[in-house]
């Protein structure tokens, strides 16, 4: 399931909800991204985060669709936020669920590294002075696909 | 044609999104962007590098070159930095 929200989520509320009157899974694995305090700028106050209303939700249902096809999944959510969001805030929740934890590990992982790249976000952040910036792909990211791709 | 421009680029040209009549000479993507290029200096300084610059036409990501036909929306953006 893929949701594109302003709201916070809540990591634990979510793991709870998929694994509810569930006794196939074996294993949960999940990711969350932070808002963290240095990035571009050394002191970010805060990050907003803009987005492609219908191709956001587009681009991430065709990768979870293809997490879907390369591994057993018993159950996969992602969750991402847009909008304004202060330091050690979640901007982004994968949670993947399996019948044993190799298909979760790297379904999560793939997911994270196909997202990074592909959905269309642009996080905007803010410094103590007020100073805004736009923050620049990271070329790291780009590489991280590779792996993916044999 | 509805145009949307997203992040830099939209803070650059002042605007999300328009909507525009192809002239009858525009037909591929490159064509329209080096038409959008002669309406002023913002749309001239956004496309002057288009390494920088991604696109997609009807919610999907486009690389090169490719025909405007049947397209209803073209979207110009940063590399994306979600996550």
């Amino acid at each position: 399931m893929v949701i594109v929200q302003a709201e916070i989520f809540d990591t634990g509320a979510e793991i709870a909800r998929i694994t509810a009157s569930r006794t196939d899974i074996g294993a949960v694995v999940t990711f969350t991204g932070l808002v963290r305090d240095f990035n571009d700028s050394a002191d970010v106050q805060s990050l907003t985060l803009e987005h492609y209303p219908g191709m956001t939700e587009r681009e991430l249902e065709k990768i979870e669709a293809s997490a879907r096809v390369k591994w057993d999944l018993q159950d996969c959510l992602i969750i991402h936020r847009f909008g304004k969001m202060e330091l050690a805030e979640p901007i982004v929740l994968v949670i993947t669920a399996s019948k044993h934890r190799h298909d979760a590990f790297e379904a999560a992982a793939f997911l994270m590294d196909w997202l990074k790249t592909k959905a269309p976000f642009w996080k905007l952040e803010a410094d103590t002075e007020g100073n805004t910036d736009w923050v620049k792909e990271r070329s790291s990211d780009q590489e991280a696909l590779k792996r993916w791709q044999d | 044609m509805k145009i949307l421009y997203f992040a830099w680029l939209r803070s650059k040209v002042g605007q999300s999104e328009e909507t525009i009549s192809l002239p009858d000479d525009v037909t591929t993507l490159y064509q329209l962007i080096t038409w959008l290029k002669t309406r002023g200096p913002a749309y001239e300084e956004i496309f002057t590098d288009l390494n920088v610059v991604r696109v997609a036409i009807d919610q999907e990501h486009i690389t090169g070159d490719t025909t405007l036909e049947g397209a209803s929306e073209v979207a110009f953006f940063p590399p994306v930095t979600g996550g």
